[in-house]
């Protein structure tokens, strides 16, 4: 099944091709564009390997069932776009909370409301960090090719084994419509949940403050909760200690981490003075009007962050006494902007672009010459 | 002979429980035990899955088996994605009637139309307990709750009739005045490959009662008196479908093995 070799796919067909890769085994999703194409590949995909698929009555019995079934022990996804994705929210915080290993897509299109379905957009950067209520982190992955819609699907799946949070690919219609090369490697690292022997063992915290993962059926009478909660799972709304103890530890398993997880691709950023960052979709003509500025001899640096959250905030902050200005192109009004401005301390020269359209290579150079003026 | 001692021992987490007094809820805890006891099961092929609401508390934290204690109105949806994922479990819902046709009465009648064979404990106390006394689907006309000071201007949900329309396997409706048939009626759901459904009546001293100025043991008498195999509407007991018929769990494997061939 999806076996090593090359393929020509679109976005959300790699995605899927990267989830059976990553051993996923259970798929409940709801219909919506343009994430529709995950969902019916996955459909078609998971019989075949043993493995089941539900089309729930909507996007919030979608991400429960997945919930459900991670914690029957098996590697569970659901895929969606901006709608479903904000119906999604409540339940992304009770994973968060519960350390529940889960992969939500979000082939994002254009909002507010019902927007333009079938045009790409970047709105949703800020709600996928920080979208359901209360604190929390989750970690959130940024694909730009059919390519990466594959890998780092496999990434998401290896990182909620790994932190036991649910992992968000923020995609869009841009990468999951497009149609491109897809090489599925000989050799895929596939990383699997440490599932606890005994009740000891589910409370026992690593030293990334993560513990084994108890499975329903095992007899281990796990007692698995959304309220604040011991480690032994009882129930403890009262005691101050009992929440900040938790929420530390479920903020802090992503933030002690986060060198581990932090992920980004850059080009001649060793002598950058005008760096553009960006992301998804946008990230291909930003890239391409970079390598323009440089043949025209301006110091033009390119730096994408494949994990969007968390941000690669160190590498970022070592550029920072260099650069003079920092570009960042995207679809969206706000997009990853406050982030950008939060670690540079300073005005992003922000290139929205919010028609439903990618950014084009004249258009970033343009603002990239005029920076370098 | 099953001793209180006994169920402590073997099927409750803690006790005391954090119940009002006079609350159905620890009859209807008692009546899950005793039906799983009567039944044999050995307590790890269980899970129990519920949302919010006072009779969410029933399996978490008191029922001693796996629990997953989930977000409001979603664990009909929870429990589904479990037992599809691992069909061997038998996946005990238990929810209230806020909980279960008030926000989440949508998976309610999907999961009886997929027939997945599950089983739904529905606590019915005719209104919103846990937070305060407020109107729910299933308050009567001109009833008075906190959210209905005048009287309640809406109807309230045959949830029985609703779900049986729906096309569960099993369906049941019983007060916490009828033990015996619930501990039957539970045993039978369980059992049943298909969707189960038991609607069980209970009192809220705490809110209803003090609504309708009666005591928890008026309460009870009032479903005795009430709540008949012969009555009409809301007020009819028994159960009202019993059928075999394909499930889904067992329909997705019987799939998975005919496009595997």
């Amino acid at each position: 099944m999806i076996n090593p070799g090359e393929y020509f796919v679109e976005g959300d067909v790699a995605a899927a091709y990267g989830a059976i890769r990553a051993g996923c085994l259970f798929f409940a999703g709801y219909p919506i564009t343009p994430a529709s194409e995950i969902t019916q590949a996955m459909a078609e995909l998971l019989p075949r390997v043993g493995g089941k698929f539900l089309q729930m009555e909507d996007e919030i019995a979608s991400i429960s069932a997945i919930i459900g079934a991670s914690w029957a022990g098996l590697k569970s996804m659901t895929a969606t776009s901006g709608p479903g994705f904000s119906l999604m929210q409540e339940n992304i915080g009770y994973a968060a909370m519960t350390e529940t290993p889960i992969v939500i897509i979000d082939v994002q299109r254009a909002g507010p409301a019902i927007g333009q379905a079938s045009r790409p957009a970047q709105g949703d950067v800020m709600q996928s960090r920080f979208g359901s209520h209360g604190d929390y982190e989750t970690i959130v992955l940024s694909p730009n090719s059919v390519q990466e819609m594959f890998d780092l699907t496999v990434k998401a799946f290896n990182l909620s084994e790994i932190y036991r949070v649910p992992v968000i690919i923020l995609s869009d219609a841009e990468v999951g419509h497009m149609m491109e090369r897809l090489v599925v490697p000989e050799r895929i690292e596939i990383v699997n949940r440490k599932i606890a022997s005994n009740f000891q063992e589910t409370m026992a915290y690593g030293e990334n403050l993560v513990s084994a993962m108890g499975r329903f059926g095992d007899g281990l009478e796990l007692m698995i909760t959304g309220s604040t909660h011991r480690p032994d799972g009882t129930r403890d709304t009262g005691t101050p200690e009992v929440q900040e103890n938790l929420v530390r530890r479920l903020v802090n398993k992503i933030e002690k981490n986060r060198s581990s997880i932090e992920e980004w691709e850059e080009l001649y950023t060793e002598d950058a003075e005008i760096l553009v960052i960006s992301h998804g979709a946008s990230s291909r003509p930003s890239k391409g009007a970079v390598i323009r500025a440089r043949k025209e001899g301006i110091r033009a640096g390119f730096l994408r962050p494949r994990v969007l959250w968390p941000s690669p905030e160190r590498r970022m902050i070592e550029l920072d006494s260099r650069v003079k200005r920092v570009i960042l192109p995207e679809m969206s009004l706000r997009g990853y902007r406050m982030e950008l401005e939060r670690i540079f301390h300073r005005k992003v020269d922000h290139l929205p672009k919010v028609g439903g359209v990618v950014p084009t290579v004249d258009e970033i150079f343009t603002k990239i010459r005029s920076a370098s003026l | 002979m099953i001793t209180a001692r006994y169920i402590k021992e073997n099927y409750v987490r803690r006790l005391p429980s954090a119940f009002c007094p006079g609350c159905g809820d620890g009859q209807i805890l008692n009546a899950i035990i005793r039906a799983i006891d009567h039944l044999k099961i050995d307590r790890k092929d269980i899970a129990a899955v519920s949302g919010i609401g006072c009779s969410a508390w029933i399996p978490s934290p008191y029922l001693r088996v796996d629990s997953l204690h989930t977000t409001h109105g979603r664990p009909i949806a929870f429990a589904t994605g479990l037992k599809v994922a691992n069909p061997r479990l038998k996946v005990i819902v238990v929810s209230g009637d806020g909980d279960a046709t008030g926000i989440g009465g949508n998976h309610l009648l999907h999961a009886a139309r997929s027939n997945v064979g599950i089983t739904v404990i529905m606590v019915n106390n005719g209104l919103y307990a846990m937070t305060g006394g407020q109107v729910a689907p299933t308050t009567p006309h001109e009833a008075k709750t906190t959210t209905t000071p005048y009287g309640n201007p809406a109807f309230s949900l045959d949830v029985s009739r609703v779900v049986a329309a729906a096309g569960a396997s099993y369906v049941a409706r019983w007060t916490t005045w009828h033990m015996n048939q619930l501990i039957r009626s539970i045993e039978k759901a369980i059992m049943k490959k298909g969707f189960s459904f038991i609607e069980v009546l209970s009192q809220c001293p705490t809110y209803e009662g003090r609504m309708l100025n009666m005591d928890h043991i008026e309460m009870l008498e009032w479903f005795r008196k009430n709540f008949r195999e012969d009555a009409e509407g809301i007020y009819k007991i028994g159960e009202f479908v019993d059928i075999e018929k394909p499930e889904l769990t067992e329909e997705l494997e019987k799939m998975i093995e005919r496009v595997r061939r």
